[in-house]
């Protein structure tokens, strides 16, 4: 960021000073290793890594340099330039003090190169090559260790090939917040380990192996598959999550078999979540559906792409009001657009949704002030944090934050009904009850700070004013923080926000893939491609027709669905009966719906019950563009080819609709491109040719800044007579397909935990237990639980959808909070568990008749 | 084997406080433990990270860097025959390798009986005295194989009552009386003593108090 | 009055002749109690100083010239003054003494806690702050016991913690102790240490402690000697201080001379006035080489400092000379050598205490030092190479580029290469290890040739492992 500052005044001018007797210049505050990068002049490195605080350790860098006292060798990486500092990379005294350093890190070093992972793009092995010597003067026994050991289910760890340069152990414990590996042990004898038993069970490991600059650390799912000579790769973006990770996708023999992460600036700076790294896994699963199906009597079986598109066509033909398209944020956003015009354009349905029911109301993500990544967490800001934990939902960006509150000196209020992962770094923490988190901001915002409001202190209330109504700028990250309350809570905190903090911008942490997209593409009821809202008097370039009529939502459609309204519903990578909070009503909605149509890559819960399957390609196997959470748009390719007849999404659309006897007007994505940039004002100046080789790519702000209707703040919910209210939230690792169909992600879930608080645990009389059930209606489970202070009283937090567990099956959406019965597990306790008891009276639902 | 006792974490919170930073209470921390156990045991690891915030790898990092932490049981007695450069020249060396023969283990060993670990330490600061040992840290200065006999009979006798089991440094620890402690506040808290702010108030020259 | 004689209550200590500044109390068999300190004369310099301004007090150290007794002899008062007007601000009181030699600190703990934590709330005062930390070494149990014992005292009557001698000053003296790492000596490693974390030393620049250290903020770490001379020097003021020593260096210096003399023991010397042959051969000092044995060689600072030999006697211990004449007075520790000494084993002695102490961060020590060790022991296990030499030489020029400070040897024409030693490491813990063998093969490169050509058949060095890197791809 200090560079592209700079770069309008300062490069011109900037710091001079003598490289090699030529006269150059750094920018302000320029460590001189980076300087000389700039300049042309590389030198080797090991230890420091752009992205973490210099250390200085591995002396590789050192430099002769002379700042008017004479020279002297000094570490480049630790080095700001000054003025005038007379620098010489090449002399003899660097260069034997560069060859002495080469020379004792090969001292201990196995000569394992043939079967060495990182053979072949090794820095030690290059430098080896450029700098040392041919011959080891070394005689002595080397260091042993035992070879790889796994230090997590997947990073192992070869201590021989170790040259302790501290950039796995900084990357966990300064950028990762993970300190799980450490150096142990002293002098020659140091390694990096981690404790005994506790594994290096960070979302973050697969970092560490991508800094590495040996083969000490490689990937347990990348180890042996291939050999770097042998790679192809292309930069792309991962559509793990939405805050669109920009990625090198690698692949051998038409296999993608590794991802490294990009170091884009404005975005993930190189760091991946191990989500992002190793899901393309599910890429070469044996599950794929590799060509079209449909169903003959009791099952699925394969059909031509013909027969099932002209299936889809006949079930397309019912009433637009009748027809439903649920999904498409895996899509890319061509194929969002696609879909988006043969759903409202061609077909004229406004039942279209691409959130499923877990998400906020779309006006808030389109409408809201955009900030980017960047202003979110610019130096001196104040972050507001009201949503999910975003390690667990958008993890590279939660690397973004901490860096910036850590580092940069930005401020953190975070307002989530529990602890996460920055909890830590929060300046002031707002812990609100389910349901109250509106009636807490509409506190602050009315001025009501003597009292505590849903079991906020006072004290918290008045500094977290304080902060919202300073000077500094403002950015709020906002999400759905708990899945068991209505959206509409988290909305009504937005509007409070709005009139504390007029200025403020706003990043929408929704999680799927390309969310951003879709909405920005119209696949959510009311909108049209562009953020333009529906209405009789607007239409879209190149579309026949738009909707007619208001659409649902997830939840409406469902609904509608279960009720017997909904003819066809289109499934668009969308797992309505794995995904959506109400279980129960996506199953009463697939039951009662004629035709379902799955445009998927995987049988899922929900596609396995579809009349016709669609199998479309993957990640890694399409081309085309990204908008991630910032409105960032930047390029995803296409590096293998997709198994079987699977096609890309838009394509899809475009046959559907030439079954149903309507053209799309694009047969190539070229063509489809310049239709979008004609028909959405957002896209109208987009290079897209340019967008694989932009740094960052181009952020699109509309600058919408819409007057939107809050409405009356909701009341409180009551309390719930007996029993826990619900907090409901994601994991990273969870029962979700492509981790499921991830043979190294698989087993990555932890399972389900129940959470409450130190009153409850009292309450409920677990001092000896260990074990709860928790049950609603007919369904409960026993679970091990955990007291967290972070959880308010009365509340139960649990994750939503764990192998083995579904809390999903606890919860309805009629209830604007949802509320369980908990008690001591039976037969789970040292004493009779009957004692502690509770009564497990009938669930109960603490439901305003709220709005979804 | 084990975490800090009830009695420990009591002591342990006293140590911690005294510090601007729980982090800092670490080594002193260790030390508890291996006071508690003779050694510094993974559960007491786990349980110090806990009690400063921190990770068991951070305090593994920590426990390993520095020699005096055992992390598996050593014995009774720990004798730390220095034989750095002023030792050896007055017979350190000798005096080891006698050790080792009375005793029957090698440097770095622990006898069967539990009784006896031998280690070849650095210096050990009492150079004049050279050849010289500690046995858990209290000194034997001047010592031939003879006296070094001695010693060993005296331990395996219970006659020297002076010398604490292993783990046990400082017999008289510092203590604080809550109501005598200037105050320790965290480095981002603390800020410009009270009575250094008054006298530079009062230092000043009239026309800058003006 | 002075004894010219071992006291028995400080093991080591040698009652002679000259001004006592830090050991005066050293005679008294419970020179350690609170009681006894206040006998004589303690805790009044302090209170002197309350009364006045801390810029005073401050500048009164300035004024002494009062260098730091902790091995790089900077003047305290300049150091303090390095401190930007930051706070918090903290003082470390570096304890940890472990130079190979070095036995004067323990001593001064040991026997005198009250003189230190007196010595601690000046300099205290006279910084501005409240926070002292007392960083004693960990194998010293009974120096811990004796301070935190003086320090319950001292907060007990009302000396330190709030209200101090019913003023409304407030300072907090934190007793700590280490664990066992030489390398936690050096400053910075030290405030790592005091952290919670592995004493692994910070770069300077730009970890300057005095600017940022403690949590990163303005640190100042001096030696326990050092701030044991503030209640001296306090109560008798700077003209009487500077009547002692020499004008570059006043006062004194508590020194430990080891090895192969008649009398070794901890000596309170006139700083930059006595010679090294005085301190060896005085009938006050060490009264001679063990037996009347020839003088081989001696090391004048510590295990850290390259060896003198019989040319450099005459010197004064003065710091400016020693380092033009090749090597340092250190932390004050002289360890003395006869003739039957065997150079390569007193050199790989040495050596091999800096390779196990090596914290390992960075490379060429970690590396170096290991891989000096092992070629000496090699040596010394008679399977030497000839060419075993000139690698040591170039190891040695890998950590500590260009000429390695050393001894004049007019016998072989050299001259004397000035110290310091340049470094390729982060702190001098890795050059120091090339003292004993630049001093050694420079002066006896005999003795380990002569080892060498006894050993009876050295290694080949295995082709297996000739090639630094093996060719991977095709």
């Amino acid at each position: 960021m200090t560079a592209t500052e700079n770069q309008g005044t300062e490069a011109v001018t900037g710091v001079p000073f003598n490289l090699n007797g030529r006269a150059v210049h750094a920018t302000d505050g320029e460590l001189l290793i980076e300087a000389c990068e700039r300049n042309g002049v590389h030198i080797p490195r090991f230890c420091y890594h752009n992205r973490m605080k210099p250390v200085g350790m591995c002396r590789m860098c050192l430099v002769e340099v002379d700042t008017g006292r004479g020279p002297a060798l000094q570490p480049s990486c630790m080095l700001p330039v000054t003025p005038d500092m007379q620098v010489e990379t090449e002399s003899e005294v660097t260069k034997q003090a560069q060859d002495g350093v080469l020379e004792f890190l090969l001292t201990n070093h196995p000569l394992d190169c043939p079967v060495c992972d990182k053979g072949g793009e090794c820095p030690l092995q290059d430098n080896a090559y450029a700098f040392g010597p041919g011959e080891s003067r070394f005689i002595e026994e080397k260091r042993h260790y035992e070879k790889p050991i796994p230090i997590s289910d997947l990073v192992h760890l070869d201590r021989e090939r170790c040259i302790l340069c501290d950039r796995c152990t900084r990357f966990a414990s300064e950028v990762a917040g993970d300190p799980l590996i450490h150096f142990i042990d002293r002098g020659s004898q140091t390694q990096v380990n981690t404790f005994p038993d506790h594994p290096f069970s960070s979302y973050f490991s697969g970092n560490t192996v991508q800094i590495c600059p040996v083969g000490a650390l490689t990937a347990a799912p990348y180890r042996f598959k291939a050999r770097p000579w042998d790679l192809e790769a292309i930069e792309s973006t991962s559509t793990v999550d939405a805050t669109g990770a920009r990625v090198v996708l690698q692949s051998s023999q038409d296999e993608l078999v590794r991802i490294l992460g990009l170091d884009s600036d404005a975005v993930n700076w190189s760091w991946l979540s191990d989500k992002d790294r190793f899901i393309h896994e599910a890429n070469r699963s044996e599950n794929r559906v590799t060509e079209p199906l449909a169903r003959v009597d009791d099952g699925l079986q394969a059909t031509r792409w013909g027969d099932a598109t002209a299936k889809v066509a006949t079930a397309l033909q019912a009433d637009a009001s009748r027809i439903a398209v649920i999904g498409g944020a895996r899509l890319s956003l061509e194929s969002q657009y696609a879909w988006a015009k043969l759903a409202k354009g061609v077909i004229g349905t406004d039942n279209v949704d691409t959130q499923l029911a877990d998400g906020l109301p779309a006006a808030l993500a389109l409408g809201l002030p955009r900030a980017t990544i960047d202003e979110v967490c610019a130096p001196g800001g104040v972050i507001v944090l009201l949503g999910p934990d975003p390690k667990e939902e958008l993890p590279s960006l939660s690397l973004r934050i901490r860096h910036a509150v850590i580092e940069d000196g930005a401020t953190l209020i975070e307002i989530t009904p529990r602890a996460t992962s920055l909890s830590d770094l929060a300046s002031v923490r707002l812990r609100a009850t389910p349901g109250i988190v509106g009636q807490v901001l509409v506190a602050i915002a009315n001025d009501q700070l003597s009292a505590d409001v849903g079991g906020v202190a006072a004290s918290d209330l008045q500094a977290a004013a304080t902060l919202l109504r300073g000077e500094r700028p403002l950015s709020v990250v906002f999400g759905r923080a708990n899945l068991a309350e209505s959206a509409r809570y988290t909305a009504d905190a937005i509007g409070a926000i709005r009139s504390i903090a007029p200025d403020a911008s706003y990043l929408p942490a929704l999680r799927r893939g390309n969310v951003n997209g879709a909405l920005e593409m119209g696949l959510t009821p009311g909108f049209l491609p562009g953020g333009v809202r529906n209405s009789a008097e607007v239409g879209v370039e190149h579309w026949p027709t738009t909707p007619e009529f208001q659409g649902a939502d997830t939840e409406g459609i469902l609904r509608a669905a279960a009720d017997g309204n909904i003819d066809t519903l289109i499934l668009l990578g969308a797992d309505p009966l794995g995904d959506v909070p109400d279980a129960v009503l996506s199953a009463s909605a697939i039951e009662n719906v004629s035709t379902v149509i799955a445009v998927d890559s995987f049988l899922t819960d929900s596609s396995s019950k579809a009349d016709v399957v669609l199998p479309a390609a993957m990640f890694g196997e399409a081309d085309g563009a990204f908008l991630n959470v910032e409105g960032r748009l930047s390029p995803l390719s296409a590096k293998v080819t997709s198994p079987g007849l699977a096609r890309p999404d838009w394509m899809i659309a475009a046959e559907v609709s030439l079954a149903m006897g309507d053209d799309l007007g694009f047969g190539t994505l070229d063509e489809l491109r310049q239709e979008m940039s004609a028909a959405v004002a957002s896209l109208a100046d987009v290079d897209w040719p340019g967008l694989s080789s932009a740094d960052d790519g181009p952020v699109l702000r509309p600058h919408r800044n819409w007057d939107l209707e809050f409405g009356k703040p909701a009341d409180a919910p009551p309390e719930p007579k007996s029993g826990l209210r619900l907090l409901v939230d994601r994991k990273l690792w969870d029962a979700g397909t492509m981790t499921a169909e991830s043979p190294s992600l698989v087993g990555l879930a932890e399972p389900a935990v129940l959470r409450l608080s130190p009153s409850d645990a009292v309450g409920l009389n677990l001092v000896d237990a260990s074990h709860v059930t928790v049950e609603q209606g007919d369904e409960s489970y026993d679970l091990p639980f955990v007291v967290d202070e972070s959880v308010a009283p009365r509340t139960a937090w649990l994750p939503i959808r764990l192998p083995g567990f579904d809390a999903r099956k606890l919860l309805s959406s009629g209830g604007s909070v949802n509320s369980i019965q908990a008690r001591i597990a039976d037969g789970l306790t040292d004493d009779d568990a009957g004692d502690g008891g509770e009564p497990t009276a009938e669930s109960e639902d603490t439901s305003d008749g709220g709005r979804q | 084997m084990s975490r800090l006792t009830a009695e420990n974490v009591l002591l342990a919170q006293e140590i911690i406080a005294r510090y601007p930073r729980p982090k800092s209470a670490l080594i002193p921390l260790l030390h508890l433990a291996q006071e508690q156990d003779g050694y510094v045991a993974a559960d007491a690891m786990e349980h110090l990270a806990e009690l400063i915030g921190s990770t068991p790898a951070e305090v593994l990092g920590t426990c390993s860097f520095y020699e005096m932490f055992k992390r598996e049981p050593v014995g009774r007695y720990v004798i730390n025959v220095c034989t750095n450069i002023s030792c050896q020249l007055n017979g350190g060396e000798e005096l080891l390798h006698h050790a080792e023969e009375a005793l029957g283990i090698r440097a770095g060993g622990t006898t069967d009986d539990g009784l006896f670990t031998l280690e070849d330490v650095e210096c050990i600061a009492a150079c004049t005295e050279a050849p010289c040992l500690q046995v858990n840290y209290r000194y034997e200065y001047r010592i031939d194989g003879g006296g070094f006999d001695r010693l060993v009979d005296d331990l395996r006798n219970n006659a020297r009552p002076d010398i604490p089991r292993h783990g046990t440094l400082a017999r008289d620890r510092q203590h604080i009386p809550a109501d005598r402690l200037a105050g320790i506040a965290s480095p981002e808290t603390a800020g410009t003593p009270a009575w250094f702010e008054r006298r530079q108030k009062a230092e000043a020259p009239a026309e800058e108090r003006a | 009055m002075a004894t010219n004689d071992y006291i028995p209550h400080a093991p080591g200590f040698v009652d002679n002749e000259g001004p006592k500044i830090v050991s005066s109390r050293f005679g008294h068999a419970d020179s350690f109690t609170l009681e006894r300190y206040e006998q004589t004369g303690g805790y009044q310099a302090v209170r002197s100083v309350l009364a006045g301004s801390t810029s005073d007090a401050a500048q009164l150290v300035k004024d002494a010239v009062l260098l730091g007794r902790g091995g790089a002899g900077f003047p305290a008062g300049v150091k303090w003054g390095f401190m930007p007007p930051v706070w918090p601000r903290y003082l470390v009181v570096n304890g940890d003494e472990s130079e190979p030699g070095t036995y004067k600190d323990r001593l001064l703990m040991e026997r005198d806690p009250h003189q230190l934590i007196e010595g601690c709330l000046i300099a205290c005062y006279a910084l501005g702050l409240n926070t002292c930390f007392l960083y004693v070494r960990g194998e010293m149990a009974e120096a811990q016991e004796r301070i935190g014992t003086a320090l319950n005292d001292a907060y007990d009557a009302g000396y330190v913690g709030r209200d101090m001698f019913g003023t409304d000053v407030a300072i907090d003296i934190v007793l700590h102790w280490g664990a066992g790492a030489y390398i936690v000596g050096e400053e910075t490693a030290l405030i790592e240490s005091l952290e919670g974390n592995r004493g692994m030393p910070r770069l300077k620049p730009p970890f300057f402690p005095a600017a940022k250290g403690l949590y990163m903020k303005p640190t100042i770490v001096n030696n326990v000697e050092t701030l044991a001379n503030l209640p001296w020097l306090f109560t008798n003021g700077v003209d009487a201080y500077k009547e002692y020593g020499s004008e570059r260096s006043p006062g004194t210096r508590m020194l430990a001379v080891s090895g192969h003399v008649n009398r070794p023991g901890v000596y309170e010397v006139e700083q930059g006035v006595v010679t090294f042959r005085e301190l060896f051969y005085g009938d006050n000092y060490c009264q001679g080489i063990r037996d009347g044995n020839d003088l081989k060689m001696f090391i004048p600072g510590g295990g850290s400092a390259p060896w003198f030999f019989e040319e450099q006697l005459d010197l004064p211990m003065e710091a400016a000379d020693v380092g033009s004449a090749g090597s340092m007075l250190g932390s004050g520790a002289l360890v003395v050598m006869d003739e039957t000494t065997d150079a390569v084993k007193a050199c790989l002695r040495i050596v091999r205490f800096f390779a196990r102490e090596s914290c390992g961060k960075c490379t060429p020590c970690r590396e170096g030092t290991t891989w000096e060790e092992q070629i000496l022991q090699r040596i010394l296990d008679g399977n030497g190479r000839p060419e075993d030499l000139d690698l040591l030489a170039d190891i040695g020029s890998q950590i500590s580029p260009g000429e390695y400070p050393a001894a004049a040897h007019p016998e072989a024409g050299l001259t004397a290469v000035p110290f310091p030693p340049k470094q390729t490491t982060i702190c001098p813990l890795g050059p120091s290890s090339v003292a004993p063998i630049t001093s050694a093969i420079r002066r006896f490169r005999h003795e380990f040739e002569a080892a060498i050509a006894a050993s009876p058949a050295a290694p080949e060095s295995d082709p297996e492992q000739r090639d630094a890197v093996v060719e991977v791809s095709a």
